[in-house]
């Protein structure tokens, strides 16, 4: 247990910034969560073609 | 991370203040109040969740499009005081970093519309970014004199692309909006390049100041601020205007032409002996111009949803 070390200096000088980055991707998670529940619980179609027989969308599609 | 690679650090370290910077905050600030102006008055009404994401994927469009303008006009911001402190001429950020965060928020900012509204919007946006960054930025804004009047497209999409995200369409009050910053756009920068005189000329860009004098620029002021004024008085007879943006159409254009022909009416003699005066006063008023005239959209649509 004697690997612990003092805080490196960059780790310091780029507080800011990784705190900067870690709560804008949050945000961005946070954002891309309440999307997902506004439509779908609008009952939004969730299903697009991909190259594979989708018969659920094929009706509406066409 | 090894302490090999820890080691390898610059002079100065980046803030994420630096990196916002690069966004171009202020302008951001503008897109986001011209594009929930365009997505409020819009006849389709989006969820919260939907219109707040919009107005941010819209707003990180615009910022991305400002970082990509910073990376590609470094050399002649760093000529220009205005534009020296910006975070590559300053030497804060590395060109390199500008590109990478131009391109990546540019795409997450589009498929992100895209994914949150409709594909009119994200195509729009698209469209608005490589107008910019392109159009503008790599091409016009070094070539021709007339770059402040096309590339001022780009900033009179946002309004458009609000109107879009909402309704998933365009219709002629989106136009208008459009016709609205487009036309308000030379002016108001040719104000601005008359009395910040020496950056421009310093930094050779071919502003109409430098390309065709200083009493062509007063006239051009003068001919685009008449072509503007019936486009708000218009929008205010739509769908989308009423009382509240036709009474503040009618001022504030009163008044802009009064400023445009006053600038029009002097001469550089007068303009230097009282430091640019009124061309510092019309280039304030035409900010108050854009926020009143989308404020008042925003007032009429309340004054709708109460009756």
């Amino acid at each position: 247990m004697s690997d612990l070390r003092a805080t490196h200096d960059i780790h310091t000088r780029r507080f800011s910034r990784n705190l900067g980055v870690a709560l804008a991707l949050t945000g961005l998670v946070a954002i891309i969560l309440g999307l997902t529940v506004v439509k779908v619980k609008r009952g939004d179609g969730m299903e697009r073609f991909d190259h594979v027989v989708r018969p659920s969308i094929e009706s509406s599609g066409s | 991370m090894s302490e090999a690679s820890i080691n390898v650090t610059r002079d100065y370290e980046p803030t994420f203040g630096d990196y916002v910077a690069l966004l171009k905050p202020r302008v951001m600030s503008l897109v986001v109040f011209t594009a929930l102006v365009g997505l409020l008055v819009a006849p389709v009404s989006l969820h919260p969740v939907e219109a707040f994401a919009a107005i941010l994927f819209i707003a990180l469009g615009a910022g991305a499009s400002g970082a990509l303008n910073m990376w590609y006009d470094a050399d002649i911001d760093a000529v220009m005081r205005r534009t020296a402190k910006r975070p590559v001429p300053s030497g804060r950020v590395e060109p390199g970093e500008a590109l990478a965060i131009g391109v990546g928020l540019s795409g997450l900012s589009v498929v992100m519309l895209g994914l949150a509204t409709n594909l009119v919007a994200a195509g729009l946006l698209a469209f608005t970014i490589f107008f910019y960054a392109v159009v503008y930025t790599m091409w016009l804004k070094r070539w021709t004199p007339q770059n402040i009047v096309i590339g001022g497209a780009a900033g009179a999409f946002p309004p458009m692309v609000g109107w879009a995200a909402a309704t998933g369409s365009v219709s002629l009050e989106a136009c208008l909006m459009f016709a609205l910053i487009f036309m308000w756009t030379p002016p108001h920068f040719w104000a601005l390049a008359l009395f910040m005189k020496s950056d421009y000329d310093d930094a050779g860009v071919p502003m109409l100041t430098v390309t065709h004098g200083r009493k062509t620029t007063r006239r051009h002021i003068l001919a685009y601020t008449v072509l503007l004024t019936p486009v708000p008085i218009w929008l205010a007879l739509t769908s989308v205007g009423g009382p509240v943006t036709l009474v503040t159409a009618l001022i504030l254009n009163g008044f802009f032409l009064k400023g445009a022909y006053d600038i029009w009416h002097r001469d550089e003699n007068m303009a230097e002996a009282d430091d640019y005066r009124t061309e510092r006063k019309f280039f304030r008023l035409s900010l108050y111009y854009l926020f009143l005239h989308f404020g008042a959209l925003i007032a009429d649509a309340i004054l709708r949803g109460l009756a």
